[in-house]
C-alpha cells in the first residue's frame, strides 16, 4: 500500500508546486484550475491509501517474502458472463445518437440503460455467474 | 521453413503444493458459445482480443485514408479527391489513428490481456466494467465513422476541432456531431479502462509481487491509467461544452457572446498532451519487455525506468500549451522549460534500452527488430520534438510539414512497437507463432518506408509547406519531395498488407508452446493461451523475473541493490540459457 500511496501523493505534490508557479506567473486561469483539479485527483486516492497503509499490516502482495499459500483463499467474485455491459453499452450508444439525430433516440437509449441498471444490480446481488 | 526457434524451452515440473487461485474447478465452466459468448463475456482476454482486432481494423481504415491523402499529394494539383473530401480525410485519418487505434490498441488491447497475467491476477478488477468499455469503444468507433454516410460528410475541422472552426456556423451538419458523440463514447471507454487498470494493479497482485517487482510494461500501464484519469475527463467536459455551443446557444468558445475561443485549445491540449504520453508509455513498456527478453538480460536500470515513467507523467500535465505557442497568449518560458525537461526522463529510457542490449546475447527475432526500429525512429521523432519545444523555432515551423513529420516519426515508432508487441505476445494470446520470415520482411518495409515517408516531410516543412493543404504550388523540388514521401507511404502500406498476409499464412500453423522466447515475466509461466482465470499455479515471486528464476534457478535474479555474483576471473556472470 505504501508505494501506491507515495506514487499518487508525490504526483499530486508535483502538480501542486507546478501549479503554484504557473498560476502566479501566467495570469491565466483555465490551465491553473485544471492542474489544481489534477492535484486533488491525486491527493484523494493517495491520502486514502496512505491512511490505510499506516493502519493495516502488509498485504501478501506487499510482502517481498510472501509465499503463494499466503494469498490463497477467496479473492473475489468474478462473473463469468454477463449480458448487462452490452445492454448498457447499446443504451449509451442510442443516447449519443439522440444528440445527433433526434430526441426520440432517448427512448430506446434510456430504456436499455435503465434495464441494464436493474439487471446488473440484480445480478450483483446474486453474486454473478462463475 | 523458418528460423523461428532455438531449442524449445522445457518448463520444469511444477513445484509441489501450490494452491489453486480459485475454489471452483475449471472443468465445470460452461458458458454460452459463438456470438453470444462474444457479447456476454467478461473475460479480460476475450475483451482484450476484441479490442486488439477492432483497433487493428481501425488502423487499416486510418491507413487507407493516409494512402489516399498521399496519393492526392503526389502531384501539385491532385484531383483524386475534392478539397472538402480532403478535409474529411485528414480529419478522420487523425481521429481514427489517435482515438480509435493507438490508444485503444495499447490500453484496451494488449494491456487488457497482459496486465492481469503479468501480476498474477485472475481477471481485471471490474470485469463487467471492462466489457462495458469495449462496447463503448466499438459503438464510439461506429458513431465516428458513420459520419461518412451522412449528407454533409464526416467531420472536417481537423482532429483537434479548433473553435471557432468547429461551431455550428462554420461546420454545420451531423458529421461533426457524430464525431463529438463518438469521442464521448470512446472517452468514457478509456476512463473505465483506466479505472480498471489502476484498481487491478493496486489490489489484485499475486503474493510477493510487490510494486517494484512488477514488469515495466505493467508499471507503464499503471502510469498510463493515472494519466487517463487525469486527462480524459477534461476532454469529455470540453466536448460537452462544444456540443452546447453548437446546439444550445451557449457562447463558451465564441467571441460574439463573450466567450474565449482559445479556451478550447487550453482544454483540448490539457487532454491532448498527456494523451501523447498515454499513447507512448504503453509502447515504451512493450519495447522494454521485448528488448530485455531478446537480449537475454534483466532490464537495465529497472528503478530508473520506473522513475522516468513517473517523471514523464508528472511533467506531462504542465506542457500542454507548447501546441499553442503561436496563439500569442500563453506563457512561453514556462511551457518551453517544461517541454524541454521531458527530454531528460525520455533520455534515461533510451539510455536504459541501450544498456539492456549492451553485452546481451541479442536474438534478432521480428519482435526485437521492431523494438530496435522503434528505438531509432522514436529517437528521431523525439529529437525533432526538442526543436519544437523552443518557441523561436516553433514560430518558424508551426503548422508546417515539419510538425507533421515530427509526430509521424513518433507514432510510426509506436506502430513498430505495437507490431513488436503482437509478434512477442501473439503466441501467448493465441498459442501460435507468426511466420518470422514474413515478419522480417514486414519490418524492413515498415522501417525503411517510415524513414522515406518522414524525411522529405521534414525538408518540406522547413521550406514552408503548410499542413492540411490538398494542393500546393508548382515547385519541382516540392513535387519530388512529396513523391518520395508518397513512395514511403506505399512501402508502409505494403508492410501492413504483409502483416495481414502473415496472420493468414500462419493461422494455427506454428504451435508455440508456453514459453517460446524463454521470457522472464509472469505471463510466460502460464499456458498459451492462458486458461480461464489465467493460472493453474504460480511460482514463488522473488524478483521482477519470476518465470526466469523458476526456469533458470542457477541464474536467479538478485534483489535490487545487491551486487551481482562474480565468476573466478572477476567478470559478471552472464545470464544465458
Amino acid at each position: 500500500m505504501k508505494v501506491e500511496a507515495k506514487v499518487l501523493l508525490y504526483l499530486g505534490l508535483f502538480f501542486g508546486i507546478m501549479n503554484a508557479v504557473y498560476w502566479n506567473w501566467s495570469l491565466e486561469n483555465a490551465g491553473g484550475v485544471m492542474m489544481f483539479a489534477g492535484m486533488l485527483l491525486c491527493f484523494l486516492p493517495g491520502s486514502y491509501y496512505y491512511f490505510w497503509s499506516r493502519r493495516m499490516k502488509a498485504r501478501p502482495e506487499d510482502d517481498p517474502n510472501a509465499t503463494q499459500t499466503s494469498g490463497a483463499g477467496f479473492i473475489g467474485t468474478f462473473p463469468g458472463t454477463s449480458i448487462w455491459p452490452f445492454t448498457l453499452g447499446m443504451g449509451a450508444f442510442f443516447v449519443v445518437l439522440a444528440l445527433v439525430f433526434g430526441i426520440w433516440f432517448l427512448i430506446p437509449g434510456l430504456g436499455l440503460a435503465v434495464w441494464a441498471l436493474f439487471g446488473a444490480t440484480a445480478e450483483g446481488r446474486r453474486g454473478g455467474t462463475h | 521453413m523458418t528460423d523461428v526457434l532455438d531449442p524449445p524451452v522445457q518448463l520444469p515440473p511444477p513445484p509441489p503444493s501450490h494452491e489453486m487461485l480459485e475454489e471452483h474447478g475449471h472443468d465445470e465452466h460452461h458458458g454460452p458459445t459463438g456470438i453470444l459468448k462474444w457479447i456476454t463475456t467478461t473475460d479480460h482476454k476475450i475483451i482484450g482480443l476484441s479490442y486488439t482486432v477492432t483497433s487493428v481494423i481501425m488502423m487499416i481504415i486510418g491507413g487507407a485514408f493516409a494512402e489516399i491523402i498521399r496519393a492526392q499529394l503526389a502531384s501539385p494539383n491532385g484531383t483524386l479527391v475534392s478539397l472538402s473530401q480532403y478535409n474529411e480525410l485528414f480529419t478522420m485519418h487523425g481521429s481514427v489513428m489517435i482515438y480509435l487505434f493507438v490508444g485503444p490498441f495499447a490500453f484496451g488491447g494488449l494491456a487488457n490481456i497482459m496486465v492481469p497475467i503479468q501480476i498474477g491476477a485472475p481477471d481485471m478488477a471490474y470485469p463487467r466494467l471492462n466489457a462495458l468499455s469495449y462496447w463503448l469503444y466499438l459503438t464510439g468507433a461506429i458513431t465516428m465513422l458513420s459520419g461518412f454516410f451522412t449528407a454533409g460528410g464526416a467531420a472536417n475541422f481537423g482532429w483537434v476541432a479548433y473553435a471557432p472552426l468547429s461551431n455550428s456556423v462554420n461546420t454545420p451538419g451531423s458529421g461533426a456531431d457524430l464525431w463529438i458523440g463518438g469521442l464521448l463514447l470512446t472517452g468514457f471507454s478509456a476512463i473505465f479502462t483506466g479505472v480498471n487498470i489502476c484498481a487491478t494493479v493496486f489490489y489484485l497482485r499475486a503474493p510477493g509481487m510487490t510494486m517494484f517487482r512488477m514488469p515495466i510494461f505493467t508499471w507503464n500501464m499503471l502510469v498510463t491509467g493515472i494519466l487517463i484519469l487525469l486527462a480524459f475527463p477534461v476532454l469529455t467536459a470540453g466536448l460537452i461544452m462544444l456540443y452546447c455551443d453548437r446546439h444550445f446557444g451557449t457562447h463558451i468558445f465564441s467571441v460574439q457572446g463573450g466567450g474565449v475561443p482559445v479556451l478550447w485549445q487550453h482544454i483540448f491540449w490539457f487532454w491532448g498532451h498527456p494523451e501523447v504520453y498515454i499513447l507512448a508509455l504503453p509502447f515504451f513498456g512493450m519495447a522494454t519487455e521485448i528488448i530485455a527478453v531478446f537480449s537475454r538480460k534483466p532490464v537495465f536500470g529497472y528503478k530508473g525506468m520506473v522513475f522516468a515513467t513517473l517523471t514523464i507523467a508528472a511533467l506531462s500535465l504542465g506542457v500542454w500549451a507548447h501546441h499553442m505557442f503561436t496563439t500569442g497568449v500563453v506563457l512561453l518560458p514556462f511551457f518551453s522549460i517544461m517541454s524541454l525537461l521531458i527530454a531528460v526522463p525520455t533520455g534515461i529510457k533510451i539510455f536504459n534500452w541501450i544498456g539492456t542490449m549492451w553485452r546481451g546475447e541479442i536474438w534478432f527475432s521480428t519482435a526485437m527488430l521492431m523494438a530496435i526500429g522503434f528505438l531509432i525512429t522514436f529517437l528521431i521523432g523525439g529529437l525533432t520534438g526538442i526543436y519544437l519545444a523552443s518557441p523561436p523555432l516553433d514560430f518558424f515551423t508551426h503548422d508546417t510539414y515539419f510538425v507533421v513529420a515530427h509526430f509521424h516519426s513518433v507514432v510510426m515508432a509506436l506502430l513498430m512497437a505495437a507490431m513488436g508487441g503482437l509478434y512477442y505476445w501473439g503466441p501467448k494470446i493465441t498459442g501460435y507463432l507468426l511466420n518470422e520470415r514474413i515478419g522480417k520482411m514486414q519490418f524492413w518495409f515498415l522501417f525503411i518506408g517510415t524513414q522515406i515517408f518522414t524525411f522529405p516531410l521534414y525538408v518540406l516543412g522547413l521550406e514552408g509547406m503548410p499542413r492540411r493543404v490538398a494542393i500546393y504550388p508548382h515547385d519541382p523540388q516540392w513535387k519530388t519531395l512529396n513523391d518520395w514521401s508518397t513512395f514511403g507511404a506505399i512501402l508502409i502500406g505494403i508492410s501492413t498488407i504483409l502483416f495481414v498476409v502473415n496472420v493468414a499464412v500462419s493461422w494455427k500453423k506454428y504451435p508455440s508452446g508456453d514459453n517460446p522466447w524463454d521470457a522472464q515475466t509472469l505471463e510466460w509461466f502460464t499456458t498459451s493461451p492462458p486458461p480461464h482465470h489465467n493460472f493453474y499455479r504460480l511460482p514463488q515471486i522473488r524478483s521482477e523475473r519470476p518465470t526466469w528464476d523458476h526456469n533458470h534457478p542457477e541464474h536467479r535474479s538478485l534483489t535490487h541493490g545487491k551486487h551481482p555474483e562474480l565468476t573466478e576471473d572477476g567478470l559478471e556472470k552472464v545470464h544465458s540459457s
